[in-house]
């Protein structure tokens, strides 16, 4: 069967990743039949009803899905359509109360038009009461047009009056945008500058296949955007950042524990959460064994935190300090020394984790800068034991950052890193020497 | 520190990584407390081939829960809902609010404040 997904016209180049990720979550076989960046409207084929309850029921860039019942390019097309394809369903809906729509994507139609195309359907012969709130099914015929966004690229079509496009489905299910509602920045009780927004944060469990059962990590856990979002999918979490002030917070404005904390109890995932600890992923305490499901990470990168790991510059204090015969590192208030460090080094610190800590079929998903500029581009960063299974861009006015989500393959079976770039970039003395990327952009 | 967590944990040094005696990191002084969790028994069953049943022995024992089975509840045990109960106990409500952790191989003292552990390492260790 086909089904109609009608897709958030945002973050483009994460539906179909998300979706796919979703696809293999749940174990459903999925074919994409069209897809375009520039509308919301994908077809896709699908066993069954069931089954596209299921692969939408999680997803946060899918606003709902329908059962296809025609498409075409013009009106007669669609009904023609329409009449080979769902004559044998017309029946079962003869009494159902219901709702008919037209929305117009990127185009408009006046109220009489519209009442004149939902009267075009009539052969379908509905004669149960109709009911804007509330029906017990609701069919939209959805309109296509070329978006100014579209038309404005190289390979644009010119834009028209009349729809390129026009669907009628029957909606079947909500997808899961009401979390990000939920999880809306503005509402959460903790949060910083850099915290990641809730739908994107979202979307990263998502593709990390979040779920009940599973145990995910995130070595740069900060205010707890990622961890949190995976608890709303039912995994325990773990988390770890080298400044502790991140998830502690500041010791005057904590009143019950750890500000994390906070987040977790506002949103009733106390049972999801496991673990905050202070630890630098160079120097990370956890067991090198595969015992994670998930791990979920916007690593520094140096433009608003600049990247630090345990250590001092030049080999500097390679002997223990002692303050009244006491080592310094145990006195209260002590604090260690840290040193900068390459962002690609850290990059290929966090794969080689993965490789370790994660179980077969567990999955890493990261957010790394990209640069327009073709000088400044960096290399999808790659590893053997890893498979990248997406990549998808979030573009700023002058700048770009993206999500690479890898698959931890099983024993056995080794990644082409060909394309991988190796450099040791660990050794140069301040952020600035190390970091092309804050180079470029801090100007 | 969850006693979970600590079946994950090692020392931090690098040269203690393959030292045996390094995990599991002993605790010292320790205040347990214990908060009631929503009972997950997928998460119980998923995790349980993972954790380090010796080092969890030690642990428990260290902590004065003495009474944990010799060996892996596997195989048919894990449908027991009592046994699942209390792992779940042992592995997820109860925690450490205040101590230490010191790696039986280098010594190194990790200290536990208000529930977080601090891995953070001296620039000597490192």
């Amino acid at each position: 069967m086909e089904y109609l997904i009608r897709f958030a016209q945002q973050h483009e180049s994460f539906r179909l990743p998300e979706i796919e990720a979703l696809a293999t979550l749940a174990g459903i076989d999925l074919e994409i039949i069209s897809y375009n960046d520039y509308a919301p409207y994908c077809i896709v084929k699908l066993k069954d009803e069931a089954a596209a309850r299921a692969l939408i029921r999680r997803s946060i860039l899918s606003k709902d899905i329908y059962e296809l019942w025609g498409q075409g390019s013009t009106y007669d097309e669609v009904h023609a359509d329409v009449r080979r394809r769902t004559p044998h369903l017309w029946a079962q809906y003869q009494k159902t109360p219901f709702a008919f729509h037209v929305e117009c994507f990127a185009g408009k139609r006046s109220h009489s038009t519209k009442m004149e195309i939902i009267q075009s359907f009539s052969y379908v012969g509905f004669t149960g009461p109709i009911r804007l709130k509330n029906p017990d099914q609701q069919w939209w015929v959805m309109e296509e047009y070329v978006s100014d966004v579209e038309a404005a690229t190289p390979e644009g079509m010119p834009q028209s009056a009349e729809p390129r496009k026009i669907y009628l489905g029957r909606k079947i299910a909500e997808g899961n945008r009401s979390a990000v509602d939920k999880y809306d920045l503005k509402k959460r009780k903790y949060i910083s500058t850099t915290s990641m927004d809730a739908e994107l944060s979202l979307v990263t469990a998502n593709m990390a296949h979040a779920a009940p059962g599973k145990l995910f990590f995130d070595p740069f856990v900060g205010t707890g955007s990622f961890i949190v979002s995976a608890a709303h999918f039912g995994a325990l979490t773990l988390g770890s950042d080298i400044d502790g002030r991140a998830f502690r917070g500041s010791a005057d404005g904590r009143k019950d524990g750890m500000c994390l904390l906070q987040n977790y109890r506002q949103y009733g995932h106390m049972s999801q959460f496991v673990e905050a600890f202070v630890s630098d992923l160079t120097n990370s305490p956890l067991r090198r064994a595969q015992f994670l499901d998930g791990i979920v990470c916007d690593p520094p990168y140096g433009v608003r935190e600049g990247l630090r790991v345990l250590g001092m510059k030049d080999g500097r204090g390679k002997q223990p300090v002692y303050i009244d015969g006491v080592p310094a590192h145990y006195r209260p208030g002590y604090i260690a020394p840290k040193k900068p460090y390459g962002f690609e080094a850290l990059q290929n610190d966090i794969l080689d984790f993965a490789a370790q800590t994660l179980v077969s079929d567990g999955r890493l998903s990261m957010w790394m800068p990209t640069a327009s500029d073709e000088d400044v581009e960096f290399p999808i960063p790659m590893h053997p034991n890893l498979q990248v299974l997406s990549v998808s861009v979030q573009p700023f006015n002058n700048w770009s950052r993206r999500l690479i989500t890898y698959r931890r393959l099983p024993e056995g079976e080794v990644s082409d890193v060909s394309l991988a770039r190796s450099k040791a970039d660990d050794l140069g003395m301040s952020a600035d020497d190390l970091n092309a990327f804050r180079r470029k952009v801090k100007t | 520190m969850k006693v979970i967590t600590a079946n994950f944990v090692t020392c931090a040094v690098k040269e203690c990584k393959t030292a045996q005696t390094s995990f599991p990191l002993h605790f010292h002084d320790a205040e347990l407390e214990q908060q009631e969790l929503d009972f997950q028994p997928e998460f119980i069953r998923n995790i349980l081939p993972r954790v380090d049943w010796e080092a969890l022995r030690v642990t428990a024992n260290e902590l004065g829960f003495p009474s944990i089975p010799e060996s892996k509840p596997e195989g048919e045990a894990l449908d027991n809902e009592q046994t699942l109960r209390d792992l779940h106990r042992l592995l997820l409500e109860t925690h450490v609010a205040e101590g230490k952790l010191v790696c039986g191989n280098c010594g190194h003292q990790y200290m536990i404040k208000e529930g977080i552990a601090n891995f953070l390492l001296p620039s000597h260790l490192v």
